[in-house]
Order: C-alpha cells, then sequence, then structure tokens
C-alpha cells in the first residue's frame, strides 16, 4: 500500500497541497541540509555544523516521539 | 536608514531572470522577501540580522533545536512556494553573503554552471519514495514465547528453546536481507522511471515514529509529464513486494538534483 501525500501535480501554479506542518522534519533534514546548490557564501555551516545540527535536531525528533507515544499509551 | 540594524543576505533559491518573489511570502527572520538580478539569472533572497544571522550568532542558533526548525521550516516554505510558480534551484540551508551585491557577483562568477542546473531541474519534479521492511510484527513463534513460561526456561526443554532462539534469529537475518534486497530491485525499477534518482541515508526507526526498519529513503527527479507512470510503477511496486510498505512525499523542490552545480571553490 502506498500512502502518504500525492496530490496530481501540474506544478506550476498548483496551491501547496500539504499542509506544511505535515511535512515531516527528517524528511527537509534530508534535504535542507544535504541538498540544495552549494555556493561558498561569506558565511556557510561547516559540514561539522551540519552534522551538530542533524544530530540535534533528530534527538529532539526521537524524543517529541518518545512523550508523544508515552501519553499515547501506544502498545510496544 | 542609518538607524537599520546591519544586515545578511540569505538566498533561498536561484530562478530564471525576470523571477519575483510570491507576494506575501516571508522568510527565515520574518523579512518580506527579493530578487536580486544578474544575467539571465535571479536569486531569491531577503534580509537577516547580522545579530542573529552572522556567524557567531547563527552557529549558537543552531544548537537550539526549536530556532532551528522554525527556520529550516521557513526556508523550505519559500523555496516550495516558489517551486510550485518556476523553475528554480534550491540553495543550502544557510548560504549568506554580506550583502546583495556580493551574491549578484556570485551569479554571474557562476553563470553558466547555474543555467545549465536550471535546465536540468525544468519541467521535472522532486519525489521521495522510502520503504520500511514488514518485520516489525512478532512472528507466530516469537508471540508463542512471550507466554508466561519465558520467564521460567527450565519449563522447557533447554536445548529446544535455544535452537528455536537461534532458529529465529537466523530468520530474521535472512528477512533483514531479503528485505534490502528487494529495497535494491525497488530502487532501480523507480530510477528507471525517473530522469535522475538519489538514495538519503536510511532515517532510524526512533526518528521516524517507527518500529519497522527503513530499507530505502529514495529521491527521484521525475518528468512532470511522466508523473502518472511513476506512481503507477511505485503501486505496481507495492504489489510486487508486499513484505515491504512504500511510502510516496513530495512533490518536492529538487533539493536533491542540484549536484551539478558545485561550484566549491569561490575566492573570498
Amino acid at each position: 500500500m502506498t500512502t502518504g501525500s500525492r496530490p496530481p501535480t501540474a506544478r506550476p501554479g498548483l496551491p501547496p497541497t500539504v499542509p506544511e506542518r505535515n511535512v515531516a522534519l527528517v524528511d527537509l533534514l534530508d534535504r535542507l541540509l544535504a541538498g540544495g546548490v552549494v555556493i561558498a557564501g561569506e558565511i556557510t555551516l561547516s559540514i561539522a555544523d551540519v552534522d551538530l545540527v542533524r544530530i540535534s535536531l533528530r534527538a529532539m525528533i526521537a524524543s517529541v516521539r518518545a512523550a508523544t507515544q508515552a501519553t499515547d499509551q501506544e502498545p510496544t | 536608514m542609518s538607524t537599520q540594524p546591519p544586515t545578511n543576505t540569505w538566498l533561498y533559491a536561484i530562478a530564471d531572470a525576470g523571477c519575483t518573489p510570491p507576494p506575501g511570502l516571508t522568510g527565515v527572520a520574518g523579512e518580506t522577501l527579493r530578487a536580486i538580478a544578474a544575467p539571465d539569472l535571479t536569486a531569491l533572497a531577503g534580509s537577516v540580522p547580522r545579530g542573529d544571522f552572522d556567524e557567531e550568532p547563527l552557529r549558537a542558533h543552531l544548537a537550539d533545536a526549536a530556532w532551528l526548525e522554525h527556520a529550516v521550516r521557513a526556508h523550505h516554505r519559500v523555496v516550495d512556494t516558489l517551486a510550485r510558480t518556476a523553475p528554480m534551484l534550491p540553495l543550502r540551508f544557510a548560504t549568506l553573503y554580506r550583502d546583495d551585491r556580493r551574491a549578484a557577483a556570485m551569479l554571474e562568477r557562476h553563470h553558466d554552471e547555474l543555467l545549465a542546473s536550471l535546465g536540468h531541474v525544468t519541467g521535472r519534479v522532486e519525489w521521495g519514495v522510502k520503504a520500511y521492511a514488514g518485520l516489525a510484527g512478532p512472528t507466530p513463534d516469537a508471540a508463542a514465547e512471550s507466554g508466561d513460561t519465558r520467564q521460567d526456561p527450565a519449563a522447557r526443554p533447554g536445548t529446544a528453546y535455544l535452537l528455536r532462539r537461534q532458529a529465529q534469529h537466523h530468520r530474521r537475518e535472512q528477512d533483514q536481507q531479503q528485505a534490502a534486497d528487494d529495497a535494491q530491485d525497488v530502487h532501480t525499477v523507480l530510477a528507471q522511471a525517473a530522469a535522475e534518482a538519489t538514495r538519503h541515508p536510511l532515517q532510524r526507526p526512533e526518528t521516524v515514529g517507527r518500529t519497522e526498519p527503513m530499507v530505502l529513503n529514495g529521491a527521484y527527479l521525475v518528468e512532470q509529464a511522466r508523473t502518472a507512470a511513476f506512481h503507477a510503477a511505485v503501486d505496481a511496486l507495492s504489489a510486487r513486494f508486499p513484505g515491504l510498505r512504500l511510502e510516496t512525499t513530495g512533490p518536492w523542490p529538487p533539493y536533491s538534483f542540484t549536484a551539478a552545480v558545485q561550484p566549491g571553490d569561490e575566492q573570498r
């Protein structure tokens, strides 16, 4: 079964079909921190900075999920 | 003007000449957006206060997960909104210049690569497809094992117990290998339905909020005209590999397909 968003995709002009908050932060991190055109700006994140950012955000996501699951009393 | 705090120029995306920022859109610092023009190209940019966005304060903010999430989402909102109106190249999060003039100079310096890369993504859209191995649920044997007797191994013959555990362990390893092989097949088929394909690192179960292990975190640059065929391919793969759970995300701006432009050796 395929889940997730699948809007019809005549892209230009289309309004966003997925509410912004529903975009998973982990998916954003994969793309924003590792993707995109890299040009040495005058201030850019070093690889070390990006790794730190990833670690801190992933840890946050994990702890938020753990807390949510605890309150939801999810089995296992 | 002299009362304005000093700012840096944050770049969001590069598009064709004449591109204008969608009205009402604001950036990472809540700033209004503007276009920086160069020959054949436009950079979408915003002015952000140096108090927050100079090297040192920025680094400090990065350690603040909530601040960072806000900024990451704001950057994406701008890029995503623009991507729905025009072909564009997203810029790496936190690409900053001292001022517009220097940003424009960068556009001129990398004119050819940027234009070629823009051509590469024009008319194409990025989709994400993730696959999870359906290994989470307890196997029938494991379920039987979790009965009362588990607390009391002496209640069953020890050798049989160990053999059973060994067999379970072996089967789990086989299942994982099978799932990894299937994931590779999925990626290969989807890559054929796409103009370009790449695999992101697998996300860990605890960050995804699932118990099943992820076995594929793919990104696919798909011709708009072939969107339906791509999704049909995903559905066919779901049917072919019932042991995998496929999840589609997108459409995304072409974040994962700008590697053609990596003008890294900038002269400061």
